[in-house]
């Protein structure tokens, strides 16, 4: 099924939940309501057409200027063999996000790792922790306006370039 | 001499018998086993583990931060430290997705060098990732009969491009370097020493009954769950999804090329066990020996790089690429901000998935399993942790 195909599917059952689909872009991707997302997942995943059964990657990106972090879904359908991106939009001062890890386990750590570099909440993860990071770590590094400290307990982050 | 008073209890038992105490374990980040730096702990009663909570992070090094401040040829180098054994396929996935943001096509003969050193290095990957487990169980003779092939795949690498294990032998729109004379030549003749080797480990390894007590029936993951846990390569075809991006969502020349996607059927025990784990990278090693005839007999002349701009602007926009690197499906996520520098890259390895679906299986096993489920997942700890 192409892309046209599942935002009219989806829709048709969601309506508002469910914003416009940009089919020009390289992966076409519909965009979709946060306090909708959980449902639209479970929509895909058990809908006997759909069928997406894998979360191949979920990740965040920063858009500093427009406010928000935008976190991305990419879904795969092992049986039908075809892909969808979802894209919800959290506002940048408080993203939160509901979480899909009740939908696809493999949203677990993925959603981890987007709280400990992005710092997006994910409402009603079981384990959101850090992963990558410390744990007293502050601040989340992949923000565009993050600054790096100049020290970690003790140890400088600094070096002198050796070019010179 | 009286022994009054100095009495061990030696055995405690309670209303349900035998009393037994939790025990907590650290296992790593130093570790032989462990392939890199990573930490569990382990939650034990007795030899059997409750949990192993695997801790990882003690290899980030901000690979997605450091794309944003180098621009997009800058990174190819960085990207061979993603995955270091399976370094060209970190090249290609960054090459790919650079190409589709901004349209470029590689020519035919960069396909296939791509192809060639992809392949050699999915060889290469799996042997370490063979020769590993089976010192991981405790035999040590045959991680030499693998590394030693391994190291004349180093060799044809090193004349291909000048490293052994980071290459950067991959550019944005091709390679950096047509096939050095006489490269061919070699290659088959290591392709006609190599192919019947691998009946030598089969017999050393595979069909071995002290290996088999060790990984058949061990720690078998279910088809569902690999599916649900976002399993790729290897891990998720052992499960007995026949799934490979080489041949499901093809990409480079691997429509033109003819090949088998061995799966596990759990032939020595349960579907998805470590044997299933173990013996589908030694078959995929087979199926990349004949993709590397077919290449070096199918091969076209032509440029290797397409005209790519030094100052590489790609149109602003997102793309997402998957790659069959040698622990599956590698996922590139890349935003254009129609700048210099690449607004955000993202990696999914396999590796990382793996390592989220420790925690479930190793429930209820033995603590010395523990190393033979790391092995068999074929885990990268650079790769989680990037």
């Amino acid at each position: 099924m192409d892309a046209a195909a599942i935002h009219q599917r989806l829709k048709a059952r969601f309506e508002a939940g469910v914003g416009d689909c940009d089919l020009q872009a390289k992966d076409p991707f519909i965009r979709v309501d946060p306090a909708a997302i959980v449902d639209v997942c479970r929509f895909l995943r058990d809908e006997s057409d759909l069928q997406f059964d894998s979360l191949s990657n979920e990740t965040g990106v920063d858009y500093k200027a427009k406010g928000v972090i935008e976190v991305v879904y990419h879904l795969y359908s092992y049986p039908h063999r075809h892909a969808i991106v979802l894209k919800v939009d959290a506002p940048r001062d408080t993203p939160v996000v509901p979480t899909v890890e009740t939908v696809w386990k493999a949203a677990n750590w993925l959603e981890r790792e987007i709280y400990d570099l992005l710092g997006v909440t994910f409402e009603g993860h079981s384990d959101l922790r850090r992963l990558l990071m410390p744990e007293d770590w502050i601040g989340h590094p992949l923000r565009k306006d993050f600054v790096e400290p100049e020290e970690y307990h003790g140890i400088s982050t600094r070096r002198e370039s050796l070019l010179r | 001499m009286s022994l009054a008073g100095f009495e061990i209890e030696v055995e405690r038992t309670g209303a349900t018998g035998l009393e037994t105490e939790e025990m907590t374990l650290n296992m790593g980040p130093q570790h032989p086993s462990t392939h890199g730096v990573l930490r569990f702990v382990v939650k034990a009663d007795g030899e059997v583990m409750r949990e192993a909570i695997p801790d990882v992070g003690y290899l980030h090094r901000s690979i997605e931060k450091i794309s944003e401040k180098v621009g997009y040829h800058g990174f190819m180098p960085y990207t061979d430290r993603v995955d270091y054994v399976a370094a060209m396929f970190c090249n290609q996935g960054w090459g790919m997705v650079c190409e589709k943001l901004a349209g470029i096509e590689v020519p035919k003969r960069g396909e296939y060098c791509r192809v060639i050193a992809s392949e050699f290095n999915r060889i290469a990957s799996h042997l370490l990732s063979v020769g590993t487990m089976v010192l991981d169980i405790g035999a040590a003779t045959p991680f030499f009969h693998a590394i030693r092939e391994r190291e004349k795949i180093n060799d044809l690498l090193e004349e291909l491009c000048g490293a052994r294990l980071t290459y950067n032998y991959m550019r944005i729109g091709g390679v950096a370097w047509d096939l050095p004379p006489g490269f061919a030549e070699k290659s088959i003749a290591f392709l006609d020493a190599f192919e019947p080797l691998i009946d030598e480990y089969n017999d050393l390894i595979t069909y071995n009954t002290i290996y088999l007590g060790r990984v058949a029936d061990v720690a078998a993951i279910s088809r569902a769950d690999a599916i649900n846990y976002n399993l790729v390569g290897p891990n998720l075809r052992a499960s007995g999804v026949k799934y490979d991006v080489r041949r499901d969502e093809p990409y480079s020349i691997y429509p033109e090329l003819e090949f088998d996607v061995p799966v596990g059927s759990g032939e020595e025990g349960t579907v998805g066990d470590c044997f299933d784990r173990y013996v589908v990278r030694i078959r995929e090693m087979v199926e990349s020996c004949k993709i590397l005839r077919q290449c070096f007999k199918q091969m076209p002349a032509g440029p290797v790089i397409a005209k790519v701009p030094r100052k590489f602007k790609p149109p602003a926009g997102d793309a997402y690429v998957r790659v069959e690197s040698a622990r599956g499906d590698m996922g590139w996520y890349a935003v254009s901000d129609g700048s210099e520098f690449p607004y955000r890259c993202k990696v999914r390895t396999g590796s990382f998935a793996a390592m989220a679906i420790i925690d479930k299986v190793s429930r209820g096993l033995m603590i010395a399993d523990l190393v033979a489920v790391i092995a068999s997942l074929d885990i990268v700890a650079p790769e989680v942790d990037r």
